[in-house]
């Protein structure tokens, strides 16, 4: 079990909150916070199996906030002094100040135990970090290669992210904790070019980033040997696919297309500060208003829906978040009913009565310490059926349908209403066997439609946590990343579009 | 830790460059940027955060090996000091050693001391917000007396970049960029409208003319009607058009097309440039020195990419047509990629646009007054590439979609998903009117430094309606 970075753990971060929250203190703040947080993320890009960057960061600052008269203020600075951290203190007040004449409501927070000093790190095996550049190149050369190598393939591009995030938080209710968090993101692109009519297309591998080490690249988690091996002949087949005939399908979504649906449709769309109108200016609003809690048919009643924060290598799993409330799990959809959002402290204290419980759930996160806390999406998972049907079982329900493999394209409204997503690769559906590809789908949907029209989800061998490192919210934006577990599901009678004749061909 | 000593950026380049040598790399750029922001964000007419940021970051690229054998080492940081500033350069060349030659590899851009090197970095502060808060504060009021719901934001940054090389390069500039941009809604939450601009310093920015103009949008969401999905004549204001072109723009790249992968590509190989893309005669230029657009006047790049090079760092950009009378001028490339794609110098990418169409004249509401039936939009958003092939475009309609009947704005309809690809819009469009400033809802908040046209589009693909409002 890997532990703290001891040079993070050698930065005078006590020394540092204790400054800025005695400042913070003394200048009348009722309640303030400090973060320390250290990001290093490396990016490693080859084009057609040659090294095309390689870039290695690091941000490293303090920020603080304050409730002063009953508004927040946050400051944030790089220089791990204690001059700085005062001075971040006095910033984050006079912020407050500023804000005051504009600021009707007195902020509030919900209660949350105390946890002095604790320290906690994510599940992996080896930090990227400590992996030497050449070796990691080397073998995504080799990787990039396998397909590079294999016929039909004109260009492949492989890009892997990682991240090594320490984080230390203190506030003047008591509690601090020491957080060290990893994540790994590879994505590996083979293209296909067609001379004779200038048509090319794609297709991706569907390795999702998780909150894993450098081991995820050498084949924990993921069976990269299988799946390089059959990228090339996936992509033959999609290029002499035919088109898809544009109406309405049954179809079988596969967990590597369906945690992007739940992510836009339900993640989003349960976010209590969009449901409150806090992001109607950027991100948007959401359909699954407050007065609907309980009462929303969200989807049919195969439908559970959890948010977490604690699934093992979930990119959202936490042990604390970034106003010191302990990770937890919790139901948003259930039996098809919506009963449930994810919160912070300030709003799971003002909405107390309407939520059932005082506390929060634990979804504050800025993603540096240049920004402010928002409320962050926690893991949100659709739930398997225990003893559920295998993919294969699912695929045999269906008579005339389309199976969808992967993600690729995604767009939804700013009520998520309305979305429209395409994939990887799409398998024609006929007599409840799969039936070659098809080529230029698109499936669009109203939310609750689409949800209510899943018939059957998979069981707990359908499985896959898929996610994202990119997820983007508030202004200023800020980056997150989130995982979402399912299985695969059946959905009845779904929209299919045919992107060439959208484009008017 | 905590006795290190903060350099300032041009001791940090000093410093960098010199202990680069010392550290045997052949050659080594550093690029320190400094930034100061200030922000305000308000939701159902009252202050949600806030925020006062100071950052700063040292990217240090060192090469090892000459000519064709040269290989690159990038390492950045924020908060260097003067301790650590030794190990980042180290983990530079180290990084070159252990790398294999780049292909963008090209000799460093030389130079000498330019303009305003020894000035100390320009910031802003919360202060920029002094006379536009209170206002704002007010218009918040008033929006609570009227019963209706504002939602906004509003930002401020300074960015000062210094640059400098093993090749003498030394310059420095510093760039204001601010915006604001604000949801309104009706009491009931049932209709939604939204301005943005963006600004150098607030001075041009008035809270109460935001709010006269959401409130005469709101005004004419007074009457409903529900509109089919389909292709329709459609207004694209300024804002909606840069939704759109900003992504057209990032399509640009050199590479991607002649490898025959992007909707400038020939099918039998090679680009696109020289091929008119419009009957009409349209133009998209970038140029460093527009007048209120100004930018950085020479590249920056912390990685390579299609059209970027960390080797072309410094490299001064000049005006570039990429559409001129329609036709296909340029695509975005580096050195390395113009020289690989056959064009006969690089033009990298700038951080700025300007679409226009020669003879153009008059505002969106002229292009209102001469329509018969049709709709106008406000702006789009979360536009995603559906099919590079031909570019095209997904997303959504928000906060106002308007019918026009006989010249006027009759009232508010329904949203909408689409499908279309600006490529295609270019060639489609039926009439524009005067080029002026633009803030991109989709993309503004990064990328704000655009003018466009609104435009007339006769069949804009409608191809769903959305219930959201």
């Amino acid at each position: 079990m890997p532990e703290v970075d001891a040079s993070f753990l050698a930065l005078p971060r006590h020394e540092l909150a204790e400054a800025a929250l005695q400042r913070a203190r003394d200048l009348g703040a009722t309640f303030a916070e400090f973060r320390l947080e250290r990001i290093r993320s490396e990016s490693i890009a080859l084009r057609d199996s040659l090294l095309e960057s390689a870039t290695d960061d690091e941000d490293l600052g303090l920020a603080v906030r304050v409730i002063h008269d009953g508004t927040w203020g946050f400051a944030a600075g790089v220089a791990l002094t204690t001059d700085e951290a005062v001075q971040v203190a006095e910033q984050a007040v006079n912020m407050a100040q500023v804000a005051r004449p504009i600021n009707a409501e007195p902020i509030e927070l919900a209660d949350e135990p105390v946890y002095d000093d604790v320290s906690w790190v994510s599940s992996y095996e080896i930090d990227p970090f400590s992996v030497p550049r050449a070796e990691k190149v080397a073998l995504l050369t080799d990787y990039s290669d396998r397909l590079l190598k294999a016929d039909g393939v004109a260009h492949v591009s492989v890009h892997v992210a990682s991240v090594h995030e320490c984080k230390f938080y203190a506030n003047t209710e008591g509690t601090s904790y020491t957080q060290q968090r990893v994540r790994i993101g590879p994505d590996i692109t083979a293209y296909a070019v067609d001379h004779d009519s200038g048509r090319f297309d794609s297709m991706s591998s569907c390795v999702p980033p998780a909150g894993r080490g450098w081991e995820y690249l050498t084949g924990t988690g993921w069976n990269w040997d299988d799946e390089l091996a059959q990228i090339p002949g996936w992509l033959a087949e999609k290029m002499a696919a035919p088109s898809v005939e544009a109406g309405t399908y049954d179809v079988v979504v596969d967990p590597s297309n369906l945690w992007l649906t739940i992510h836009e449709s339900i993640g989003h769309a349960t976010e209590l500060d969009r449901a409150l109108g806090y992001e109607a200016n950027y991100a948007g609003t959401s359909f699954a208003t407050t007065d609907k809690l309980n009462t929303l048919q969200y989807g049919s009643p195969v439908m559970h829906v959890t948010g977490d924060r604690t699934a093992e290598h979930g990119l959202s799993t936490v042990g604390y978040d970034d106003e010191g409330v302990a990770g937890q799990q919790w139901d948003l959809v259930k039996d098809g009913i919506l009963v449930g959002y994810q919160v912070d402290r300030r709003m799971a204290k003002v909405n107390e009565d309407l939520l059932g419980t005082p506390r929060s759930n634990g979804c504050a996160y800025a993603d540096s310490s240049g920004h402010i806390p928002i409320q962050r999406m926690a893991n949100v998972s659709l739930q398997p059926a225990e003893g559920g049907p295998s993919t294969e079982d699912l695929i045999g329900r269906v008579q005339n349908g389309i199976y969808i493999v992967g993600d690729k394209s995604w767009s939804i409204d700013m009520q998520r209403y309305n979305f429209q997503f395409t994939g990887q690769r799409f398998y024609k559906i006929t007599d409840g066997k799969l039936d070659g590809q098809l080529r230029d789908v698109a499936y669009q949907a109203t939310t609750t439609d689409f949800w209510g029209s899943m018939e059957a989800v998979g069981g707990p061998q359908t499985y896959v946590l898929g996610g994202a490192l990119n997820c983007g919210k508030a202004q200023p934006g800020q980056s997150g990343a989130v995982s979402h577990g399912c299985p695969s599901a059946l959905f009845r009678s779904v929209r299919i579009l045919n992107t060439t004749q959208e484009a008017g061909r | 830790m905590t006795t290190a000593i903060q350099l300032t950026p041009q001791d940090t380049i000093e410093r960098g460059l010199d202990l680069a040598a010392a550290e045997g790399a052949d050659g080594c750029v550093v690029l320190v940027a400094e930034t100061s922001s200030a922000n305000l964000r308000w939701a159902n007419n009252t202050l949600t955060t806030n925020g006062a940021m100071r950052g700063s970051s040292v990217t240090v690229i060192a090469t090892v090996g000459a000519g064709e054998g040269t290989a690159a080492g990038v390492v950045g940081r924020s908060s260097v000091t003067d301790a650590s500033l030794r190990d980042i350069v180290s983990a530079a060349v180290a990084t070159a050693r252990a790398s294999s030659p780049a292909e963008d590899a090209r000799p460093l851009v030389d130079g000498t001391v330019g303009a305003g090197w020894a000035e100390e970095p320009d910031v802003t502060s919360v202060n920029v917000y002094e006379k536009f808060a209170p206002a704002l504060g007010e218009t918040l009021r008033k929006a609570g007396q009227e019963n209706r719901w504002l939602y906004g934001f509003a930002d401020h940054e300074v960015t000062t970049l210094y640059v400098g090389s093993s090749a003498g390069l030394r310059l420095r500039q510093a760039l204001p960029r601010g915006f604001v941009s604000e949801t309104g809604k009706s009491g009931d939450l049932s209709q939604s409208a939204w301005v943005g601009a963006a600004t150098r310093d607030f001075s041009d920015i008035d809270p109460f003319a935001l709010d006269t103009e959401l409130n005469r949008r709101l005004g004419w969401a007074s009457r409903s009607v529900a509109v089919d999905a389909g292709r329709h004549p459609t207004i694209l204001p300024p804002a909606a058009v840069a939704d759109l072109m900003t992504y057209l723009f990032w399509q640009l790249d050199g590479r991607d097309a002649f490898e025959g992968r992007s909707v400038f590509s020939t099918p039998s190989g090679g680009t696109r440039i020289g091929d008119s893309l419009s009957s009409q005669p349209v133009n998209l230029l970038s140029d460093p020195q527009l007048p209120g657009l100004e930018t950085f006047p020479f590249a920056v790049a912390r990685a390579s990419g299609g059209a970027s090079s960390v080797f072309d760092n410094g490299l001064t950009l000049s005006a570039t047509d990429w559409i001129r009378g329609g036709r296909l001028e340029h695509l975005m490339t580096s050195r390395h990629t113009a020289e690989l794609i056959g064009a006969p110098a690089a033009a990298p990418a700038i951080d700025n646009y300007v679409l226009s169409v020669d003879g153009a004249s008059g505002s969106t509401d002229d292009l209102v007054a001469g329509l018969e039936n049709g709709l106008l939009l406000t702006c789009l958003w979360y536009i995603r590439m559906v099919d590079p092939q031909t570019s095209l475009l997904t997303g959504l309609t928000r906060d106002g979609v308007y019918l026009v009947e006989n010249g006027e704005v009759t009232g508010a309809v329904n949203n909408f998903c689409f499908n279309e690809s600006p490529v295609d819009l270019l060639a489609r469009f039926s009439a524009a009117g005067a080029t002026v400033p633009s803030f991109s809802r989709e993309w503004g908040d990064y990328f704000s430094r655009t003018a466009t046209p609104p435009l007339l589009v006769p069949d804009f693909n409608m191809s769903s309606v959305s219930q959201a409002s």
